[in-house]
């Protein structure tokens, strides 16, 4: 065994855990870190980010474009707060991202030394768990825990807050072989007695439903998931963190639930007799928030890994908590070799909907909508680049029109809805996944948000694409300014932005804008198959709304369907 | 409902405020929490009462058990069991209320542990209900202050005598 310092230890256990790419800033408390750094840049790539916020959220696109755990390394105190959103969001989403902090040395802790926060206190109601390591000793072990507790059950974010003595301080380095935690047993197999019950539910129904979520991409349940549906000829639906899931070019598939969903996919929700939930937490976002009302007819069979999401918003008839892959394995053994099922009516009805009111958007006049610009763009990346959105309606209409067709290429932040995730955390995409194609698709309030992420870009010589729809507003705060506040237009407007041209290019990068309908395809063309960092501007309407909606408190088959003067009532706005 | 919840925990700084957070996020309120090291010096035990609702109890449980620090949970309450509480209560201690004050604690089995020339501290040990009849007993001799170390509980070794009657 050999003796080594705590910095080195870092190093070694990150190559251990088999990382690659590491997410950060220094700062005063983890300067022995950066001080060895060098003699691992072999093994381990370095990005030196602008602000840790920036840094965690590429580490979470990484997390969430590879399905391997994504690292942050940055100071104490000012540097450890700046992270606290980006971890927030990676819980709220699952995602696996372990944060390293430095922190004052322990004799000083709880001393208001300079630089000193309380991380662990901070983070730990937005954090899967966190550790304090108090001895240099510790530190691989309280490492490789991380990594694992991050990385298995339900994944999530984890932080180590290391001291600087423990940095510096010298030890035996041993790393356990196993990691064994005896409060932390997540299960993987479903009951195999629930499991049953459920097959018999679902070939006794007449109109069932796949209600799939996030928990199928972090499980990697894609292909387990096309054979069940396909075998069993059922409906599939996906929330926003679903997508991708299973193909949208599919015939099963009847487009996105929820809020913003299709209102096939919510009328055929709110109509059937079964709901099969996997890896998705009837939150209010995807139900609609009226929880009472919620597909009043339904049986619901809940799988999940996080057995704390049972029974929270929707009680459910047929729970079974384990991981989403490996139950679709044990349905897809029970199906029997003929199936009797006559789904005729059922789809009918589907088809039905789909018809009445299809996801649509209307291009006229000189201005570009939105919409059309999504449309685009999955038409001419065939829905296969790796599309990371940010937050608010340009986020809807990605989920809407972008005919995603493979799990881990529609990044989003659904939970939190954080503002200025979708650029850094599509550089970590591009990290985790150079060859191909990904698209940072933000509006120009959330592109504000980490803008000063460009300099890394350029910096790491990324071969990233930014598409920034200007609309000059925060559009779904006007858009529910429009609807639920009499058009009292509040803090919405943006009278200043940047040239958003000009700051591309200041920071070394290629900036192109579009300001017409006619040209928007090309320039589009121009500026996903330029080489490099190329920013691409795109003028749109401010005033175009996101449609289907379902006004927050109301239940799925209660949809506001298009723009209308007809005033909108709604009896409660609590779960605004 | 009243509910007293058991739980064995990594015996660790920064655990004992993990699950009171869990409380306060949520907006839950915890009635009574006591903790100490178990036989085993790297575990505790907790034993805490909270009230609520089937569902809130169910979360609460649910939210505990997910907990990396959290090695088992156990609601006592579906259980029968034994839930034991300590009283300290200083008297105020005149020459009217002195052997009233002995009397009462004698049919209580209370002890006196101090004496002073203007007080008695006794205690007691029992469930809720015998300390609760016990201080409004006191009350009206004049208490000078109170400690209550909230309940501890364990489930009793034979759980079926209670039930033998529902059973079909």
């Amino acid at each position: 065994m050999a003796r080594m310092i705590g910095a080195e230890m870092f190093f070694h256990t990150l190559i251990d855990q088999g990382v690659e790419v590491i997410f950060g800033l220094p700062g005063g408390y983890v300067l022995k870190v950066y001080d060895v750094m060098p003699k691992y840049s072999k093994s381990i790539k370095h990005v030196l980010s602008r602000h840790e916020q920036g840094a965690t959220h590429m580490a979470d696109g990484y997390a969430r474009a590879s399905g391997r755990p994504g690292v942050v390394l940055c100071t104490s105190g000012p540097a450890a707060t700046n992270t606290v959103t980006g971890i927030a969001t990676a819980q709220m989403d699952s995602s696996p991202v372990v944060v390293f902090t430095g922190q004052v040395p322990t004799p000083y802790l709880g001393s208001d030394a300079f630089q000193e926060a309380d991380h662990i206190g901070i983070t730990r109601p937005c954090t899967k768990h966190n550790y304090l390591v108090r001895k240099t000793a510790d530190l691989p072990r309280a490492m490789k825990e991380a990594f694992h507790i991050a990385s298995t059950g339900r994944p999530g974010p984890v932080l180590v807050d290391m001291p600087k003595d423990v940095l510096i301080g010298e030890d035996e380095f041993v790393i356990p072989e196993e990691v064994n935690i005896r409060g932390y047993k997540p299960s993987t197999k479903g009951h195999p007695g629930q499991v049953k019950r459920a097959m018999e539910m679902i070939l006794s129904a007449k109109r069932p439903i796949i209600f799939g979520g996030g928990g199928l991409i972090w499980s990697n349940a894609s292909e387990e998931l096309k054979e069940f549906a396909r075998r069993l000829q059922i409906p599939v639906t996906l929330t926003l963190m679903g997508l991708g899931a299973y193909p949208a070019n599919d015939p099963l598939f009847i487009s996105m639930l929820g809020m913003h969903g299709s209102y096939g996919a919510n009328m055929a929700v709110h109509e059937s007799d079964l709901i099969i939930s996997i890896g998705a937490r009837f939150d209010d976002r995807a139900t609609g928030g009226n929880f009472a009302k919620f597909a009043p007819n339904a049986k619901i069979i809940h799988v999940d890994i996080d057995p704390s999401t049972i029974d929270k918003n929707i009680r459910v008839h047929c729970p079974i908590v384990g991981d989403a892959r490996l139950i679709l394995r044990q349905l897809i053994e029970l199906i029997p070799a003929e199936i009797k099922a006559d789904r005729r009516e059922w789809f009918g009805r589907i088809a039905q909907w789909a018809k009445e009111h299809p996801l649509t958007y209307r291009q006229e006049g000189d201005k570009i909508k939105t919409p059309f610009v999504i449309d685009a763009l999955s038409k001419i990346t065939k829905g296969e680049a790796i599309i990371v959105s940010d937050v608010g309606q340009h986020q809807m209409w990605v989920a809407q029109f972008y005919k995603f067709t493979r799990p881990r290429t529609h990044i989003t932040s659904g939970g939190l809805g954080t503002m200025g995730f979708g650029f850094p955390a599509a550089m970590g995409a591009k990290f985790a996944r150079p060859d191909e194609l990904v698209v940072s698709v933000a509006g120009d309030g959330s592109f504000q948000m980490n803008m000063q992420e460009l300099a890394t870009a350029v910096e790491n010589r990324m071969d990233l694409k930014i598409i920034v729809l200007n609309n000059r507003h925060h559009g779904m705060v006007r858009q529910w300014q429009t609807m639920f506040f009499n058009k009292n237009y509040s803090a919405s407007y943006f009278e200043v932005l940047p040239d958003f041209v000009k700051l591309a290019e200041s920071f070394g990068a290629k900036g192109i804008k579009v300001t017409r309908p006619d040209k928007l395809e090309a320039t589009l063309k121009e500026g996903l198959y330029t080489e490099g960092v190329v920013l691409m501007e795109v003028v749109v309407d401010h005033e175009e709304m996101v449609y289907p909606m379902i006004a927050p408190g109301g239940a799925m088959n209660e949809m506001i369907l298009e723009d209308t003067e007809t005033k909108i009532t709604v009896e409660s706005v609590d779960m605004a | 409902m009243r509910h007293t919840i058991s739980i064995l925990v990594d015996n660790e700084p920064g655990v004992l405020a993990r699950i009171a957070g869990l409380f306060s996020a949520r907006g839950f309120n915890i009635e009574s929490l006591c903790v100490a090291e178990t036989l085993d010096p790297t575990t505790s035990r907790i034993t805490l009462v909270t009230s609520g609702d089937d569902w809130i109890i169910d979360q609460i449980i649910k939210r505990f058990n997910n907990m990396i620090n959290v090695i088992k949970v156990q609601d006592l309450t579906e259980l029968t069991h034994v839930e034991r509480e300590m009283l300290l209560v200083r008297m105020e201690a005149t020459t009217e209320t002195r052997a009233e004050i002995l009397r009462t604690a004698d049919i209580f089995r209370a002890r006196v542990v101090d004496v002073g020339p203007k007080s008695y501290t006794l205690e007691l040990t029992g469930d809720k209900e015998k300390i609760t009849a016990f201080l409004e007993l006191l009350r009206p001799m004049g208490i000078k202050e109170i400690a209550r170390t909230g309940s501890v509980a364990l489930a009793r070794e034979i759980q079926n005598y209670a039930k033998i009657g529902d059973k079909k």
